[in-house]
């Protein structure tokens, strides 16, 4: 890939670059990044993956929630090189070209979104929860995703789109 | 869904089935939302999102201190750092005067700051570079020296004999009032009181507060030399107003700019002004030919931009003994900030904080109004609110609350006693608005059927014996939603109606546009329901367009849940006026006189052979193929919709609480909500809604404030120190619905945005207030914080929440 911003000419030289090796969404990908790059900014900017969303820059809003070797982790204050050799899989991951996943689905059936801003960061950690707990309790969902803010819904129907995907998973939805 | 393609009827000798409405996705459908299908993908369009060839990246330097002169800005270096294009500072600004730019309350507010810094996160200068992480070192590299001025950070101080003039800009203004504004009938009140058997009074702060929608403000200003033409890619909710504004602020020419509003990560008030953020990048933009992107971080989100809130009450209600309200006196003191940038209608000053008590019945109420300048944000944005009408609604609810206990009467029954009775509509409220409809008593009665009132009573009184502190809060009230009508509502001068354009194609498909922009409502969804109720077409086949100035007609935007009363009225006016064009082609299709032709849903037929009829999609390709003769073709029509009056939802929410005596800490134990916003385009967005807006109530009355050390430092910059509550915390709701429709919109419907913002609070307060009735504690100021719960039950006393003084020099 090219690097990170567009037109980086005269500095190019004097910023310390380092090349990374990350597999997104299951595809190898190689940016040469200064070190002091976001995760949420290479996915964002250098790989154009702009479903990642950064909302309070200090790891409380969740909006840029992506998973790492399959975990939920806050990509706006890991550094893009922690991530070198790793996997992420971002919201433009979760559905494949014809498909969307259960939750997915799950968050138009029941309205689990409003201004879509946070929704791609609930959505991938309500991944997380259910690929652990194909079955969970509201409490459950409502305590996964507490690391997660939204100002639209009242989370009411956020837990309602999980359930119904963990039913649609399990075949009873 | 399928349109109804059957031959023409003119050829066919049945009648075919009359349309379902819900099935097509109209009226009262809980249709699921088009936008949904890119924002699960993580296919939305913010700004943040677009990217633009040769994009230059804009950052802020903001002030550290609340109150400093500037004693001198040096830049050099930060202009010798490489990948550096500009830095702007206020002396630049002022060369193309526009250091400082008229604010929506016909005050002046600094683009870059000149003179002074007025509050802790002001503009101060600006750096323009080829990535924003080069921009961020530049900003660091500005030095500036800032002489310390005495901080003023609440009225109080504002007021005293020798606080610190903060305007000192302004000619002929001797102190830190903002404005004095008054309304009422002070006479008729004073006599109210002097008859009164007992006065009830309450003094309470409605604290700072931010909307911080998820997504933070920002722009990407593009001026292209060559055709002398400005887009700007901006986080509005009003972007025709953004294009008057930035036309008077650039003087640039109108037809010239573009303003283009994406997808919306929230607003919720938050952007609804014009920040100097915008008007720096813009000017960068000119200046350096190239496409200029500023997105602001959380902090300056949460330090600059329009706060919501800070209001101060004095209250009192005269009370005869039988519990009839004779009159409502209230005082207030609103904290403005630096600069009087309330986005709200130029006349009136403290916003619509006097449709207090519209919800009752009383005869007498007046309203003295003092709005200070303080070293703090400016803004005063209706954050989720019809401007200031949640404070109005949130003091109403704690005096009524406590007056009821100073008669030693039951809350409902209170309420009831005074509640405007369902045959008394249209009713002139105390302070001189008309409400339209609502059937009051039947809300209250259903949300206490809901809850089980009388049977939580008795449980409490049980719990109270042995020391559980348990407690139910009421909130009635109606609020005006949908600002106008035009000969009291304007904005800037430009009066508050709004636009729908709606074009038919010739295959039967649509696209609509509105002056208004969604931001997380659902336009895009229930918009094309409304075309569906009045023509038939399904929903899916309209497709609904806003927030570029270039093609949407021109409208105020969508705040004060204004969407739906204002602009979605226009939507159903301009679909009429296509059915009125649609009904002279279906007459020469059918052969008959006009006069002959009866409309039913999708399709005109002739009224006395109903089988012989044509769709509403046949005559749109009449329209453009085989038109009447003299009849201009094509099928299209644009409404500006001017309402005759607000529209008046009401609300009776009731929730229960335990009070942990030990910690001080509140669980919502069951919160049932009964609103009537007339009648319901989408029921499932509306809930949606109302949940959204609860959960707010929620988070401001438990732990979200914005609040100030006596430097004036603000006390919750970020999301660690500025709490939102998550999932984790947030209550469940029990939703409920009662339907008045409005007499007078076209629809039948009411604003819903923000009901449950307004009538919230108090729910949740006035419940946690009664669990500590045996505490003889009459207030604790929002949010009610553990600390502040267990003080006032250990200490037995009122606890205030106003900012501390600075007391030591």
């Amino acid at each position: 890939m090219t690097s990170l911003f567009e037109e980086i000419t005269e500095t190019d030289e004097e910023v310390p670059v380092r090349r990374v090796t990350i597999t997104v969404n299951g595809r190898k990908r190689t940016a040469d990044i200064e070190p002091r790059l976001l995760l949420a900014h290479l996915l964002r900017q250098g790989l154009k993956l702009t479903g990642t969303h950064t909302g309070c820059d200090t790891t409380n809003c969740g909006a840029c929630t992506v998973l790492f070797d399959g975990q939920p982790i806050k990509s706006c204050t890991m550094l893009a090189v922690q991530a070198d050799g790793h996997e992420v899989t971002t919201v433009e991951g979760l559905a494949s070209s014809e498909q969307l996943s259960p939750v997915q689905e799950g968050f138009k059936e029941e309205h689990g979104l409003q201004c879509g801003f946070c929704t791609p960061g609930m959505m991938v950690a309500a991944t997380a929860l259910l690929a652990e707990n194909p079955d969970p309790t509201e409490d459950e969902v409502r305590f996964a995703l507490s690391g997660n803010l939204c100002r639209c819904t009242g989370y009411q129907n956020i837990v309602k789109a999980v359930l119904w995907a963990a039913r649609r998973t399990r075949g009873e939805a | 869904m399928t349109t109804t393609a059957e031959p023409a009827s003119t050829t066919g000798p049945t009648r075919p089935d009359p349309l379902d409405e819900i099935k097509i996705g109209g009226m009262g459908a809980s249709r699921r939302r088009v936008e949904d299908n890119r924002f699960i993908r993580g296919k939305g369009n913010y700004i943040d999102d677009i990217v633009l060839p040769g994009m230059l990246h804009m950052e802020i330097l903001r002030s550290p201190v609340a109150h400093a002169r500037i004693r001198s800005i040096d830049a050099s270096k930060a202009w010798d750092i490489p990948g550096v294009r500009l830095v702007l500072t206020g002396e630049m600004m002022a060369s193309r005067n526009l250091a400082w730019m008229p604010t929506l309350s016909y005050d002046t507010q600094a683009v870059l700051a000149t003179d002074k810094v007025r509050f802790q996160g002001q503009e101060v200068a600006a750096v323009i570079a080829d990535d924003p992480y080069i921009a961020k070192d530049a900003c660091e590299a500005i030095v500036v020296d800032y002489e310390p001025l005495p901080v003023v950070v609440n009225p109080e101080q504002a007021m005293a004999p020798d606080a610190p003039i903060i305007r000192d800009d302004k000619l002929n203004q001797p102190d830190n009032t903002c404005f004095t504004w008054e309304v009422g009938d002070k006479a008729g009140t004073d006599r109210a009181f002097e008859q009164a058997d007992l006065v009830s009074k309450i003094s309470c702060h409605y604290p700072r507060t931010h909307p911080s929608p998820l997504e933070c403000c920002g722009s990407i200003a593009d001026f292209d030399r060559a055709t002398q033409k400005l887009t700007v890619y901006m986080t509005t909710q009003a972007p025709h107003i953004v294009r008057a504004a930035v036309a008077l602020i650039a003087e640039l020419p109108e037809h010239m700019i573009r303003i283009v509003s994406p997808d919306l990560g929230g607003g919720f008030g938050n952007k609804v002004p014009v920040y100097p953020g915008y008007v720096i990048s813009i000017l960068a933009s000119i200046l350096t030919e190239r496409p200029v992107k500023w997105i602001e971080d959380r902090t300056g989100n949460l330090i600059s931009t329009g706060f919501g809130r800070d209001v101060y009450l004095d209250g009192e209600i005269a009370l005869r003994k039988d519990g009839r309200i004779l009159g409502v006196r209230m005082t207030t003191t609103s904290d403005h900030g630096a600069f009087f940038a309330d986005a709200q209608p130029s006349k009136f000053k403290i916003g619509l904080m006097h449709s207090a008590f519209a919800a009752y019945d009383i005869p007498y109420a007046h309203l003295d109004a003092h709005g200070v300048y303080t070293n703090k944000a400016p803004g005063g944005v209706a954050y989720r609110c019809s401007f200031r009408v949640t404070e109005a609604m949130f003091f109403q609810e704690r005096m009524i609350q406590a007056a009821a206990d100073d008669l030693g009467m039951d809350q409902a029954e209170f309420r009831r006693i005074n509640l405007v009775k369902d045959d008394d509509f249209p009713h002139r409220t105390p302070y001189g608005f008309l409400t339209d409809s609502g059937q009051y008593e039947k809300c209250l009665q259903v949300a206490m059927d809901a809850i089980g009132y009388d049977e939580f009573r008795r449980e409490q009184a049980e719990a109270r014996k042995r020391g559980r502190l348990l407690g139910l809060g009421i909130s009635t009230m109606t609020e005006p939603l949908g600002a106008g009508n035009s000969r009291e509502y304007d904005i800037l001068g430009i009066k508050m109606f709004d636009s729908a354009e709606l074009r038919v194609h010739l295959s039967g498909k649509a696209i609509l546009r509105t002056g208004a922009k969604t931001q997380g409502q659902g336009h895009e969804t229930t918009w094309a329901q409304i075309v569906t109720h009045e023509l038939g077409l399904p929903a899916d086949d309209v497709v609904v367009e806003e927030g570029d100035t270039d093609t949407a007609p021109f409208g105020m935007g969508t705040y004060a849940s204004r969407s739906t009363p204002v602009a979605g009225a226009a939507v159903a006016m301009a679909a009429r006026k296509v059915r009125a064009k649609a009904r002279k082609i279906a007459a020469y299709l059918l052969e008959v006189s006009e006069e002959d032709i009866e409309w039913e849903l999708g399709r005109f037929h002739v009224r006395s052979a109903p089988e012989r009829g044509v769709t509403i999609q046949e005559c749109a390709m009449a329209a453009y193929a085989n038109m009447p003769d003299g009849l201009e073709p094509g099928l299209e029509a644009t409404a500006y919709y001017d309402p005759p009056n607000l529209t008046w939802p009401f609300a009776a929410y009731i929730c229960t609480v335990e009070v942990d005596p030990q910690t001080g800490v509140w669980d919502v134990l069951r919160f049932v909500a009964v609103d009537d916003c007339g009648v319901r385009i989408n029921p499932m967005v509306v809930e949606g809604q109302i949940m959204g807006g609860l959960t707010e109530a929620y988070a401001m009355s438990s732990m979200q404030f914005i609040t100030f050390d006596a430097d004036g430092n603000c006390i919750g910059s970020n999301f660690m120190d500025f709490l939102l509550p998550t999932a984790w915390e947030t209550p469940g709701y029990e939703l409920h619905e009662v339907v008045t429709p409005c007499p007078h919109h076209p629809l039948g419907a009411k604003g819903i945005g923000e009901c449950a913002t307004v009538a919230g609070p108090a729910a949740f307060v006035n419940a946690v207030l009664d669990a500590l009735k045996p505490f003889g504690v009459r207030n604790i100021d929002m949010p009610l914080l553990p600390d502040r719960v267990y003080e006032a039950i250990t200490q037995r006393h009122d606890v205030s929440g106003h900012p501390p003084i600075r007391t030591d020099n």
